[in-house]
């Protein structure tokens, strides 16, 4: 049962994951914390935390970590748990096999297609309100627990926006601020 | 072919670190440098996985192995991408169960979280400015944004609502 609702909500996550990994990240919280609660809030912060950090697209790295999780937290043993992760990971890449397959044919056409190119006028400006979601979304109480967080978000904004830093290095900084802080 | 097709787009998501977009150069070292793919026809192929839903890296490698080497060609590049990324993140959710109750890992985190949602509002107000929202159509995504948000709507409606108010718009309104 939680193999197939898997399988179904990461086959929407793909189709539906038009933006990139960060846009798609309201997909996954809608469903795999919001709805089905396979993972808490804080548990999807930290995975997003750690997609940073190792290589790989966020798409990919958050399917196979919730897959696991999911499985292992609904009571299976860590054999099956590892079937949920391919499950997932497997489910979030179908539709493109199928879209690249389908666009092959018709390339051509599909290349300057206006109506590919209308949808997008509308697609392009909802996907910065898709991250601005997940943006909201993760500033809660459990990640946000006392001024020191709101310390580190400021610092870690403007470290990001004006000067740049690299988010692994920003990753590294802030997980370091941590230790020093609830010291 | 299949195994160099494979080592090719292994190494591709094992040393690209930020997703899709950080991979794009190492792809076109990788694939127009070796004269698999016209430079061209790259851009195109660049061009069309931009705008189809899913993983940018993972349209990309199957566009490129379908190009090269057909059906199983496709299915060589997108594992080659995703195996690195799949075994790494494996690991860590296999150990992670152990180590997160551990009280410095619990600080850590405690300050990651805050910073992690720096990071995702700082590509939100960049995309904002590179696809130029004018003083009208910042209204879509501050609407999506709080419908989203007091999960009023659930994010899949909002983009078929945008995707469908784009095709109305582009097709009829604008002439």
């Amino acid at each position: 049962m939680i193999f197939w609702q898997l399988f179904l909500v990461y086959l929407k996550i793909g189709i539906f994951g038009f933006g990139g990994g960060y846009a798609m990240l309201t997909l996954i919280q809608s469903d795999v914390v919001e709805k089905y609660e396979w993972i808490t809030l804080q548990e999807f912060t930290d995975i997003v935390a750690i997609s940073q950090m190792t290589p790989g697209p966020i798409g990919i790295n958050s399917a196979t970590y919730i897959g696991y999780r999911a499985v292992y937290n609904a009571g299976y043993p860590e054999g099956i748990a590892i079937l949920g992760s391919c499950m997932t990971t497997f489910a979030v890449c179908l539709h493109s096999f199928l879209l690249v397959l389908l666009i092959s044919y018709y390339y051509s056409r599909f290349k300057n297609n206006k109506y590919v190119a209308a949808a997008f006028m509308g697609l392009r400006p909802a996907t910065v309100g898709l991250i601005a979601a997940a943006a909201l979304l993760l500033m809660n109480r459990e990640n946000f627990i006392d001024y020191k967080s709101f310390l580190i978000f400021g610092a870690a904004f403007i470290l990001t926006w004006k000067f740049k830093i690299h988010p692994i290095l920003m990753i590294f900084i802030a997980g370091i601020s941590g230790l020093v802080l609830y010291w | 072919m299949y195994w160099t097709l494979f080592m090719t787009f292994l190494r591709i998501g094992a040393f690209t670190i930020g997703g899709g977009y950080a991979m794009l150069p190492l792809i076109q070292r990788e694939v127009v440098d070796r004269g698999w793919i016209a430079k061209d026809e790259f851009i195109d192929l660049f061009a069309v996985a931009q705008s189809l839903p899913g993983i940018f890296a993972v349209n990309i490698s199957i566009f490129t192995g379908y190009r090269l080497k057909g059906i199983p060609g496709s299915i060589v590049c997108a594992l080659g991408t995703i195996l690195p990324s799949f075994l790494i993140i494996l690991a860590i959710a296999l150990f992670f169960t152990q180590f997160q109750d551990n009280p410095w890992v619990q600080k850590i985190f405690k300050g990651l979280r805050p910073a992690v949602v720096a990071l995702i509002a700082v590509p939100c107000i960049t995309t904002a400015r590179s696809i130029k929202l004018s003083g009208k159509t910042i209204i879509i995504p501050i609407v999506a944004a709080l419908l989203i948000w007091q999960t009023i709507v659930s994010p899949v409606w909002v983009i078929i609502v945008a995707a469908a108010g784009g095709l109305i718009y582009g097709l009829y309104l604008k002439k």
